[in-house]
C-alpha cells in the first residue's frame, strides 16, 4: 500500500517532527530545504504502510548522526544519505525495497525521504523511536534485542567506513560514535539492515502520519488564533506542566554530544517556582524546585509558548517565553526493557522513572 | 538632559527636540532625495528651538528605515558576490537558495563556493585553496562587483578563512567592501550568511547615507554626539552604524514603538507605524516591541540576529497604485510625494490621492482627484484594509480584541475599524514617534568574545564588566546600566574550557 507524499505535508511533517523531537533530533528546516528542491526537480516520494512489507523484504535504515548544532553549519546534502544506503546494498549484494527513518524527532523524519526521493524507494510510515534520541540503542530495535550490524558510514570527504560486527548495541554506538566524531560530529549513517517482519514486530509505526498530523494541528491552530500548545496537548493527549521565562541555559559539547541544562523561571499559574530542564541532545529530565517532576521515555517538550513551536536545546535562549508539555511515549519505551534502554539512568540520572501519564 | 531625535523615513524626515520628557519642538518635513536638505530643514527647526532650552544639546539620535525600505522594495541594493568556504559541504544548499527570487534578481551575486571551512573544534574541514579565492575574486573583479560576503562553517567560532579569504580578494580587489559572516551573524550558516549577504548589498547606501547625517549635523551647527539608532531600541556610534546597515534594519518601527508607549501610556498594544513606503506592525509588551525569538524574516529572507517581532507591510502614503489594474504597491514615490502624487500636481495616482479623494485626509490640492472614479476610490480603500487586517491578524498572539495604536504620517492609511481591533488609537504627535521615540533611545555595550582558563560564572563575570565600561565609554549613566542579555557557547576541545560569551547591557545617557 503506497500513498504519494504531497508537497503540501512537508511543512506539517517538518512542524510536527520536530515537536516530536523533544528540543533534539536537530532542526528539520535544512531538511525541509532539501527535500523541497528534490520536489522542485521533480521527484516525489512514497509513502508505505509497514504492514503492507513482505517479512523477508529488506528496509534501510537512514539517519544523520552527529551533533544538532554542527547540522546547522556543515549543511547535508541528501547525496550522501542516498550514498550511506548504496554503500551498504553493495556490502549485502541485495538491494533495499524500502527506507524509513531511525528517528521520527527532528530532522531525521525527513532523512529516509532525502534518501528515498533520490534513490526512488518508498518511505515506511514507521521510527524506530517515536521520537528522538541521541543514541543507537535507544531504538525499539534495540529493545527488542535484534541484530545491531552491519553499519554504513559516509562522510563527505569520502570517507566511507562499514562497521562489520559489534558485540552489542553499546558497542555499536561507541564504535560508530567514534567515526562520526573523528569525522567532525556529523556523518550519514544507514544502520543495520531490517526485514520487514522486524519492522512489523518492532518498528513504531505510523509515526509519520502521527508527525504530519501533528503539524498540521499546529498551523492550523495559529492559522485560527487557538492557542497552538493547546493543540499540541489535544493531538497527542499531553499535560502542561510549566510555563515560565527561560532564564539561564548552560551546554557543553561532550562526547559528540550537546549536554546542559536549561532554567526556567516560572509565570502566572507557576510564578514562583522554577524548572531545571537537564539534556543530552534531547530534554531528559525536568526538575521542579529540585524535584524530579517529569523525565524520559516521557515525550518532554519545550514550546514556544505564542507559536506553539518547538524549541531545541541548541536553540533555546535566555528570555525566551516557553511552556513545557510532556507527552505520552510509545508503549514499549515504557516498558521494563524500554526503561532499561531510556529511562532517566540511561542517561546519569539515579531516578526511578515515574510516567506523569500515570 | 537636551537631546534632538531624528527619524528619517521613505517620505517624511521628523526631528523633536527634548528637555527632560518635555517636547520643546517637532517638526515634520518631506525627505528630500539627497535625504540632506530633508534633514536640514528638520535639524534648523528643532535647532533653532535650542536657545529656549538654558543648556546646549547633549546628544542627537538618529534613526532611519532606508535600509529596511531598499530590501521591501528590492531598489537601490547594489550587486554583490558570495564566496562560502564550506565545500565538500552544502553544495545541494547554495547561497541565497531560500531568497524570494526578486530579491535575489535585485541583487543578481555572483556566487562561489570554495573548499575550506572549519569543523566545531575550530580544526579546518578541508584545506582551504587560495587559488580558488583568487580565481573568484578576479572574477568578482571582472564583473565589476566590489561588495563582497564571506562566509565560512563555523566562523563564529574560528575567524581564521573568513579573515584569510578577505585577505585574497583585498589583494585583487583594493577597493573591495567585505562582509564577514562571524562580525553579524551566529551559529546557523545560511542565517548568518543571508545577514552578511543583505550587509553586503547595503553598503553604498549605509556609506551615502550616514554621510548625508553627518554633513547635515555639521551644517547645522550641532557638535553634540552622533548616533545611529539600532534594532534592539538602543544606539550606536553613526560611523560604526555606516559599515552595518543591518543593524539598523528595524530602528525605525522599534523607535516609533516606544514612541507610541510613551504618547499612549499604554504598555500592551499592537502598533502600526505607518511611513511613506512601509508599514510596519508590531506587539507592544511591558511598553518594550515584543522581541522574535529566533529567525526573523527581512524582506522574506531569514536572518537569526537580534531583531525586534515585526510584520513589514509594503503601504504607505506614497505607495503608488496601478489606475488600471488597481494593484496597490509595493513601489512608493517615497521623498518624491511631494512632487509625484496627483494632489501635489504630480502625475503618479498614490495611496494618498485615494485617502483625499475619500476625505480621510485633507491635503495638496483636492480638485486634482476628483475625476477618480468613487467606485475605483472605494475598491482601493478596501484593498488598504484588507492589507492592513491581513497583517494585523497575522501578528496578533491571540484571539482576544486587543487596542492598535496607528502612529506615523501615513496613519490615516489605517480605518477606522478593524476586525479584531478593540480600538484604533490616534493620538497627538503620533507623525513624530519614531523621532520620539529615538531621542529616548539609550545606549548599550556589548561584549563577544572568547574567555578561556577560567570557570563558567568568571568568564560571564568579566564580559558583563566589560560590557558595562564599554556602555559607560558610550556615554551610559553606569548606575542605569541592566543587563540585556547573556549568552555562552562552550568551545569543546579548546584548552582552558574556552568559552565564546556574549554579554549586552543598556543604560540611560549618562549627564555630563
Amino acid at each position: 500500500m503506497l500513498q504519494e507524499f504531497s508537497e503540501e505535508n512537508i511543512e506539517p511533517l517538518a512542524t510536527g517532527a520536530w515537536i516530536l523531537g523533544t528540543g533534539g533530533g536537530g532542526n528539520p528546516y535544512i531538511s525541509t530545504l532539501n527535500l523541497r528542491r528534490l520536489y522542485a526537480e521533480g521527484r516525489r516520494v512514497q509513502v508505505m504502510d509497514p504492514m503492507a512489507l513482505e517479512d523477508d523484504d529488506m528496509v534501510a535504515v537512514v539517519s544523520n548522526m552527529g551533533a544538532p548544532l554542527v547540522g546547522q553549519e556543515r549543511l547535508g546534502d541528501p547525496v550522501h544519505l542516498a550514498r550511506a544506503v548504496e554503500v551498504m546494498e553493495d556490502y549485502l549484494g541485495k538491494p533495499f525495497r524500502a527506507i524509513m527513518s531511525v528517528e521520527i524527532g527532528g530532522s531525521n523524519a525527513l532523512s529516509s525521504f532525502l534518501a528515498a526521493a533520490i534513490l526512488d524507494r518508498p518511505v515506511v510510515n514507521a521510527d524506530a523511536m517515536g521520537r528522538a534520541y541521541p543514541e543507537a540503542q535507544m531504538t525499539s530495535f534495540a529493545i527488542g534485542n535484534l541484530p545491531m550490524f552491519p553499519l554504513s558510514l559516509v562522510d563527505v570527504r569520502d570517507n566511507e567506513v562499514i562497521v562489520t560486527r559489534a558485540a552489542s548495541w553499546t558497542w555499536m554506538e561507541r564504535i560508530s560514535r567514534k567515526v562520526c566524531t573523528e569525522v567532525g560530529s556529523t556523518a550519514a549513517t544507514c544502520k543495520a539492515p531490517r526485514t520487514g517482519r522486524e519492522v512489523k514486530e518492532w518498528g513504531i509505526h505510523y509515526t509519520v502520519t502521527k508527525a504530519t498530523e501533528l503539524g498540521r494541528a499546529v498551523i492550523e491552530a495559529r492559522a485560527r488564533h487557538d492557542d497552538p500548545v493547546q493543540a499540541v496537548l489535544d493531538h497527542e493527549g499531553g499535560k502542561q506542566l510549566f510555563r515560565g521565562k527561560v532564564i539561564d541555559v548552560a551546554r557543553e559539547t561532550t562526547g559528540g554530544f550537546l549536554r546542559g541544562r536549561t532554567l526556567i523561571e516560572g509565570i502566572d499559574a507557576d510564578k514562583g517556582s522554577r524548572v531545571e530542564l537537564a539534556f543530552q541532545n534531547e530534554w531528559a529530565v525536568a526538575f521542579r524546585d529540585g524535584e524530579p517532576v517529569a523525565m524520559t521515555p516521557d515525550l518532554l517538550c519545550l514550546l514556544d509558548t505564542v507559536s506553539g513551536g518547538a524549541i531545541g536545546t541548541e536553540s533555546v535562549r535566555y528570555g525566551q517565553r516557553v511552556t513545557v508539555v510532556a507527552l505520552p511515549a510509545p508503549e514499549l519505551l515504557t516498558t521494563p526493557a524500554g526503561i532499561a534502554a531510556v529511562g532517566p539512568r540511561a542517561f546519569g540520572y539515579d531516578i526511578d522513572f515515574r510516567s506523569v501519564f500515570s | 538632559m537636551k537631546r534632538i531625535g531624528i527619524d528619517v523615513g521613505g517620505t517624511n524626515t521628523d526631528a523633536v527636540l527634548i528637555d527632560g520628557e518635555t517636547i520643546v519642538a517637532s517638526i515634520k518635513v518631506p525627505t528630500t532625495q539627497d535625504v540632506l536638505s530633508g534633514v536640514k530643514a528638520a535639524l534648523a527647526h528643532v535647532a533653532g528651538h535650542r536657545d529656549s532650552v538654558a543648556s546646549p544639546i547633549d546628544a542627537v539620535m538618529i534613526g532611519t528605515t532606508h535600509f529596511t525600505n531598499a530590501v521591501v522594495e528590492r531598489a537601490r541594493l547594489e550587486r554583490v558576490a558570495a564566496i562560502r568556504i564550506a565545500l565538500p559541504t552544502g553544495a545541494s544548499l547554495p547561497p541565497m537558495c531560500d531568497w524570494p527570487e526578486d530579491l535575489r534578481a535585485a541583487v543578481d551575486p555572483l556566487i562561489f563556493m570554495v573548499h575550506g571551512g572549519h569543523e566545531y573544534d575550530g580544526s579546518p574541514l578541508v584545506p582551504m585553496v587560495p587559488d580558488e579565492i583568487r580565481e573568484a575574486a578576479m572574477k568578482i573583479r571582472d564583473a565589476g562587483i566590489t561588495s563582497i560576503a564571506i562566509s565560512a562553517t563555523f566562523s563564529p567560532l574560528t575567524t581564521e578563512c573568513e579573515v584569510k579569504a578577505a585577505e585574497i580578494v583585498r589583494s585583487v580587489i583594493p577597493d573591495a567592501r567585505i562582509t564577514l559572516s562571524h562580525t553579524l551573524g551566529r551559529i546557523g550558516l545560511l542565517e548568518r550568511e543571508n545577514v552578511a549577504l543583505l550587509n553586503a548589498a547595503l553598503q553604498s547606501l549605509g556609506k551615502t547615507t550616514v554621510q548625508a547625517f553627518s554633513d547635515a549635523l555639521r551644517e547645522a551647527g550641532v557638535t553634540a554626539p552622533f548616533f545611529l539608532t539600532q534594532n534592539d531600541g538602543t544606539v550606536a556610534l553613526a560611523d560604526v552604524a555606516a559599515t552595518n546597515p543591518v543593524h539598523s534594519f528595524a530602528s525605525g518601527p522599534t523607535n516609533s514603538m516606544r514612541g507610541a508607549a510613551w504618547l499612549t501610556g499604554l504598555t500592551d498594544a499592537m502598533v502600526v507605524d505607518v511611513g511613506g513606503t512601509t508599514s510596519d506592525i508590531g506587539c507592544l509588551a511591558g511598553g518594550f516591541p515584543r522581541e522574535a525569538n529566533n529567525i526573523v524574516h527581512v524582506g522574506g529572507v531569514r536572518t537569526l540576529f537580534r531583531m525586534p517581532d515585526l510584520l513589514p507591510i509594503a503601504l504607505g502614503g506614497g505607495t503608488i497604485i496601478d489606475p488600471a489594474t488597481s494593484k496597490i504597491g509595493p513601489r512608493s514615490v517615497g521623498y518624491r510625494i511631494l512632487t509625484e502624487a496627483l494632489v501635489f500636481g504630480g502625475e503618479t495616482l498614490t495611496t494618498s490621492d485615494v485617502a483625499v479623494a475619500a476625505g480621510l485626509i485633507d491635503m495638496g490640492d483636492r480638485d486634482r482627484v476628483k475625476g477618480l472614479d468613487p467606485a475605483f476610490v472605494e475598491a482601493s480603500l478596501a484593498r488598504i484594509r484588507d492589507m492592513v487586517a491581513d497583517s494585523f491578524d497575522q501578528m496578533k498572539t491571540s484571539a482576544e480584541d486587543v487596542p492598535l495604536i496607528a502612529v506615523g504620517g501615513g496613519a490615516f492609511l489605517i480605518p477606522e475599524t478593524v476586525p479584531g481591533a478593540s480600538e484604533v488609537l490616534r493620538v497627538e504627535n503620533a507623525g513624530v514617534a519614531n523621532a520620539l521615540g529615538a531621542a529616548m533611545a539609550q545606549v548599550s555595550g556589548e561584549v563577544d568574545q572568547v574567555f578561556s582558563g577560567m570557570s563558567r560564572d568568571e568568564a560571564l563575570a568579566k564580559a558583563e564588566a566589560e560590557a558595562r565600561n564599554t556602555a559607560v565609554a558610550s556615554g551610559a549613566d553606569r548606575a542605569s546600566l541592566k543587563t540585556l542579555e547573556v549568552e555562552d557557547i562552550p568551545i569543546a576541545y579548546l584548552p582552558g574550557g574556552a568559552r565564546r560569551v556574549r554579554v549586552r547591557v543598556i543604560g540611560d545617557i549618562a549627564f555630563s
